[in-house]
């Protein structure tokens, strides 16, 4: 059973990883002149709906939380707000977050929200996926030894490596390249978005490896 | 000459020359748009009147004393002389103005008297004013105007000096951009049109024409600051204007780029002096373009002759320099030149042959002025590799130490009599004084060390062996103790905090970051970064540390959570013990006790946030750095004059935030003295004009505000003098470490009020949010979650120097504010003018260690050992930094940007480490009184 998971689990993963490809390749055939580093806002607004459509589409087809009940249909359907009003919270937490590390506050507003969203759909959106609107439950998987299967594991590992990646990609701003992708957002959102590729990579070869020392406790 | 048969030094071209230096006029000052606007006279000289304009360069430091000496000696001063800037003694090189003067020429001065300072005795008449108070803008200039009708009159000088300060001082005040530069723009504009004028109505017919030239020292960057490296800093205007010179047919492209050296060898060809021997400079040909070409083959002559001997003087190799080889080979030309001359051949072909050796020497003094360039940048390789061997020993040893420094025992102690007994101690001596008697015997260039007397030269050397006898002997004990205890109690990794990663990794990646220029420009943004990533992993330790207890029991909060849902969040955060049955009237007296102890704990949880928007509020007080320094600020808007109201209400507004945050921890007595002392600041600050009272409409006359700030000062010492009172009665009479702990209140307290004093309006905020950061840290953040000695420490280090940043403070020497220097003071003072620029410098750092120290005796209940921790903690965190850098700067020596962005952060380095110095000995006073308390 952990075999087959694990192998679903990295499946899973390298499609996420193969539609960020994508969202960089294939635009470039319907629109005129796009490229990631020239009109970096479209980029982040496909890589970010591919993203997130892909990630909803796993979820719905692989159900990683078997312990979902039957739910009357109200209850779904406030569930999905309470997702969506979570997700937008999230967009304006990162926002925030970005104008206090030092972005301008109002110039280049939509380039530091659109990041805000990308950094949202990398990390806040699984979440939502995996755990709901329920923020005791992500309190839990993101304290120590607080993952409780090998999906909230890997959420764990990507979500930290694209916030890794956000923050390592903020390095380069200061030096005097003058290269194009120093222009803000473009080192950070670049940052992020490889860190989490990089984390979903890393999650299921990691939990390959730790196999033996992870022990899910269960309630 | 050496093959003409001309020997004595040409004659003057010129009979008079004004020298006019507008501190600070930047190039598009003259030739860009605001010069067309605000300086018509000269716009119309330089386009169509007997002119030659060029841009001239100068190298950093573009601070002006450095800049004059350039001007007047043509060698590039070396940086060291932005330091005595403040202080400048006598010009001992050759220049232009001694050479004048042995010549027999009248030099009269008129301007900033640093030109006295550095020529005592040169001019036959002069009038020095003081570049200090920045903030005068008009009394500066007319002190020079006021003689210019008399001088003009007068025929008894030959060469005229003006120094204009007031361009300067607005920049430093409002930037190139202020509406105040156009009205001083037209000012110099009519000084020059008056000056020209003047000495074109005394040329007479058979006598000389008059040189008027017109130059900046240094231009202005886009804040008005200047000192760095920036294009508006570097590029200055020079004019040569003079009725010898043809008039301009074709309105002039861009000007021509020449160096700022090149003025010195050009006058000194134009007065008929001997080139300054020093000089790098070449001279400028279209100045002397209207003599014959023997003449000028002649200037030119003498000037490769001035340089290569200056290149033999440097370089051992000076033949097989490309510049010396070309000047030799033009002096060849120019002798077969002499010889057609000289057999009276005076047709095309001699001009254009002349042409040619023309050519031929400008390309050699080009190569040689460039190769002298970098030959100025020689090091003294020997002194500087001891000094890095001695500082990296002094760095290992410490790090050595960590574990035993750090122990609860808190001792540090450098095993240095058995090494002093052994043999190797001897050995390395004996070694040492070898290399050194070899290095200094056959050295060449000047060497500092060798130059110190053979007593204190053995001593550094004992002290080198003596310390490496030490490191030897602290990594024998090392492995003695790790194999003595088979268990010894390894750090596994599992048991470090996020907190201790991001210190460990902050500290290595700042060290790194020191190697690249860009980042030593923007070092405020690393620790920018550093502090918010601190708070966002402190959130997230304060958030573990408070929802981690409801876990054990998710179903009972859930029962709680629907007991006190209409008090919303608060109960979400802790577990609360009421019986599931709970009477109702019981569950409101606890919650309302919970709900205090709830409240509470949502202001530690928003802590962090706070602190992260007092900090991004501060970032956009003070733009620093380089490449964004020319975004707008807070700093900026506030100081225009337009919004003096709004400034004089955030100053209020400030000063009483800071009392407010500042009362609690003090007596009575201290309390009504620092209202006083507020109340004098703000007083003070009106006085000069920086702020206004609220019922005093338009102007009034401005003072330097003398007794408002010695009023200020008595309350300082006054309260610092309590506190030191009460912490030498805690050491006599050992007494409960309450007075201890009161007495450094007190003496932080005055800190404060002094700091208050010298800020300048615009940075009073950045004081209220240290005290308020301090505060709120210390209250929800350090005591709750009990972190240890040495994270706190690391912390207020990393606050201190964001703070630092936030001060408006950068790495370049351009935002030394040396106007606190001068808070109160009469005149220059030297002691007390340097210890209130680098206490007004470093007030952030200085605070904050200032803070820990306060904050850690306190703690000194809880943990004995906590201050000796701190102190050690403190020293290693800067030294650090320190060590590497000056490892750094070594390798980086050939480096594009040495002079203009590593020597000044090393500067600012240098003095940081004088302060933690001053710092660690008072931790180490305090510390002491605590050890012989604990041993009575």
């Amino acid at each position: 059973m952990r075999e087959a998971d694990i192998g679903r689990l990295l499946a899973a993963n390298l499609l996420c990883a193969l539609s960020i490809v994508l969202a960089a390749v294939i635009p470039a055939v319907f629109l005129d002149g796009f490229s990631v580093l020239g009109t970096h806002l479209t980029w982040l607004c496909v890589c970010s709906v591919c993203v997130a459509t892909l990630n909803i589409i796993l979820h719905l087809v692989l159900k990683p939380n078997q312990s979902a009940k039957r739910r009357s249909f109200a209850h779904k359907i406030s569930r999905f707000l309470k997702c969506c009003i979570y997700f937008f919270m999230s967009c304006i937490l990162f926002h925030a977050i970005i104008v206090l590390y030092g972005a301008p506050l109002i110039e280049s507003v939509t380039e530091t929200f659109l990041f805000a969203v990308l950094l949202s759909t990398f990390t806040t959106l699984q979440c939502l996926c995996l755990l709901g609107p329920n923020i005791q439950a992500w309190i839990r998987v993101f304290s120590k030894n607080g993952a409780m299967s090998i999906w909230e594991s890997s959420l764990q590992i990507t979500s930290m490596c694209s916030i890794l990646g956000a923050w390592f990609g903020a390095f380069p701003i200061p030096l005097d390249w003058d290269r194009p992708w120093q222009v803000w957002p473009i080192s950070c959102s670049l940052g992020a978005t490889f860190g989490y590729m990089a984390g979903l990579i890393i999650a299921p070869l990691w939990i390959h490896w730790n196999r033996k020392q992870l022990t899910y406790k269960s309630r | 000459g050496m093959v003409s048969n001309w020997t004595k030094i040409p004659p003057p071209l010129f009979k008079k020359v004004v020298i006019v230096l507008i501190d600070a006029l930047r190039d598009d000052f003259v030739f860009g748009s605001k010069g067309k606007q605000f300086m018509p006279y000269t716009t119309q000289v330089v386009e169509k009147g007997t002119s030659y304009s060029f841009i001239a360069e100068a190298k950093p430091p573009t601070v002006t004393m450095p800049r004059i000496k350039a001007l007047m000696t043509g060698s590039i001063p070396g940086f060291i002389d932005v330091v005595v800037n403040l202080n400048s003694p006598a010009l001992l090189d050759d220049n232009l103005i001694w050479q004048a003067k042995t010549a027999g020429k009248r030099i009269i001065f008129y301007g900033d008297d640093t030109w006295v300072k550095l020529f005592p005795k040169h001019f036959v008449e002069y009038d020095g004013t003081t570049s200090f108070f920045v903030s005068d803008f008009t009394e500066v200039d007319d002190n020079v105007t006021r003689h210019l009708d008399r001088v003009l009159k007068r025929e008894d000088w030959d060469l005229l000096i003006l120094h204009y300060l007031g361009l300067d001082h607005i920049g430093h005040m409002t930037g190139p951009n202020s509406p105040l530069v156009g009205p001083k723009l037209r000012e110099m504009d009519n000084i020059l049109k008056k000056i020209h004028i003047s000495l074109l109505s005394k040329v007479e017919e058979a006598s000389l024409p008059n040189l008027l030239v017109v130059c900046g020292d240094h231009g202005m960057s886009e804040t008005g600051s200047h000192g760095g490296s920036s294009e508006g800093e570097v590029h200055t205007p020079l004019l040569f204007i003079s009725s010898a010179f043809e008039k301009r047919s074709a309105p002039l492209a861009q000007p021509e780029h020449v160096q700022q050296t090149d003025l010195a060898s050009t006058l000194a060809i134009g007065l008929g002096l001997p080139i300054s021997r020093n000089s790098v400079g070449n001279l400028i040909l279209p100045v002397v373009g209207g003599k014959t070409m023997r003449e000028q083959l002649r200037f030119v002559h003498l000037n490769g002759f001035q340089l290569s001997r200056l290149l033999q003087e440097n370089t051992p190799a000076y033949e097989k320099d490309p510049g010396y080889e070309h000047f030799k080979i033009a002096e060849k030309s120019h002798g077969n030149w002499i010889k057609l001359y000289l057999e009276g051949n005076n047709s095309e072909i001699l001009l254009n042959l002349g042409k040619k050796v023309l050519k031929q020497y400008l390309e050699a003094l080009k190569t040689l002025s460039s190769s002298l360039s970098k030959q100025v940048a020689q090091y003294d390789m020997y002194s500087m590799m001891v000094g890095t061997v001695i500082i990296m020993e002094v760095l290992l040893l410490l790090l050595l130490s960590v574990p035993k420094a750090l122990s609860k025992r808190a001792e540090f102690e450098v095993p240095l009599s058995p090494p002093l007994f052994s043999l190797l101690f001897y050995l390395i001596c004996l070694v040492l004084c070898a290399v050194h008697v070899i290095v200094c015997t056959s050295a060449e260039s000047l060497c500092y060390f060798c130059s110190m007397s053979w007593l204190t030269a053995v001593g550094v050397m004992m002290l080198v062996s003596a310390l490496t006898c030490g490191i030897l002997s602290a990594i024998a004990k090392i492995f003695e103790n790790s194999r003595l205890p088979p268990k010894s109690p390894i750090v596994s990794s599992s048991s470090w905090s996020e907190i201790d990663v991001l210190i460990l990794a902050g500290t290595i990646g700042h060290v790194l970051s020191l190697g690249a220029s860009s980042f030593i420009e923007e070092e405020h943004q690393t620790w920018y970064f550093l502090i918010n990533t601190l708070c966002l992993v402190l959130c997230q330790e304060l958030c573990r540390n408070n929802f981690l207890l409801k876990e054990c029991d998710p179903e009972h909060s859930t029962n709680v959570k629907q007991n006190f849902d209409s008090i919303g969040e608060t109960s979400e955060c802790k577990n609360i013990e009421i019986p599931a049955a709970s009477n109702s009237k019981l569950g409101k007296a606890t919650s309302s006790s919970e709900l205090i102890k709830g409240s509470d704990k949502w202001i530690s949880l928003a802590t962090p946030w706070i602190i992260l928007i007092c900090c991004r509020l501060l970032r956009s007080l003070n733009q620093t750095g380089v490449q964004w320094a020319h975004r707008p600020d807070f700093g900026h808007w506030l100081t225009s004059s337009e919004h003096k109201s709004e400034l004089s209400f955030l100053a209020a507004v400030s000063l009483l935030m800071i009392f407010f945050l500042v009362q609690r921890r003090c007596s009575l007595v201290s309390k009504i003295a620092m209202a006083l002392g507020l109340l004098g600041v703000y007083s003070y600050r009106a006085a000069i004009g920086n702020v206004i009272f609220p019922w005093q409409h338009g102007g009034k006359d401005i003072s330097k505000g003398i007794t408002e700030a010695r009023f200020v000062y008595v309350f300082v010492l006054g309260i610092i003098f309590t506190g030191t009172k009460d912490l030498l009665k805690s050491q006599v009479i050992s007494a409960e470490s309450s007075t201890k702990s009161t007495g450094l209140w007190e003496v932080y307290n005055g800190l404060v009020l002094l700091a208050a004093l010298l800020f300048r309006p615009h940075n009073l905020p950045v004081l209220v949010f240290c005290l308020l950061i301090q505060t709120m840290m210390t209250k929800y953040i350090w005591i709750p979650l009990k972190f240890d000695a040495a994270q706190i420490t690391i912390m207020h280090y990393w606050f201190g120097q964001a703070f630092f940043y936030f001060q408006g403070n950068s790495n370049g020497i351009a935002t030394v504010d040396i106007s606190a220097g001068f808070v109160g003071l009469d005149s220059y003072v030297e002691i007390p003018a340097i210890f209130l620029t680098a206490f007004a410098t470093y007030a952030g750092p200085f605070l904050w260690a200032i803070h820990l120290l306060c904050y850690l005796s306190s703690e000194v209940s809880r943990n004995a050992a906590a201050v000796g921790h701190g102190c050690f903690c403190y020293a290693l965190m800067r030294s650090i930094p320190v060590a590497i850098y000056v490892v750094l700067v070594t390798a980086l020596r050939y480096h594009l940007f040495i002079w203009s962005v590593f020597s000044p952060k090393l500067l600012y380095e240098g003095v940081h480490v004088f302060i933690t110095a001053a710092v660690c000995l008072f931790f180490t006073a305090m510390d002491q009184n605590h050890t012989y308390k604990a041993q009575d």
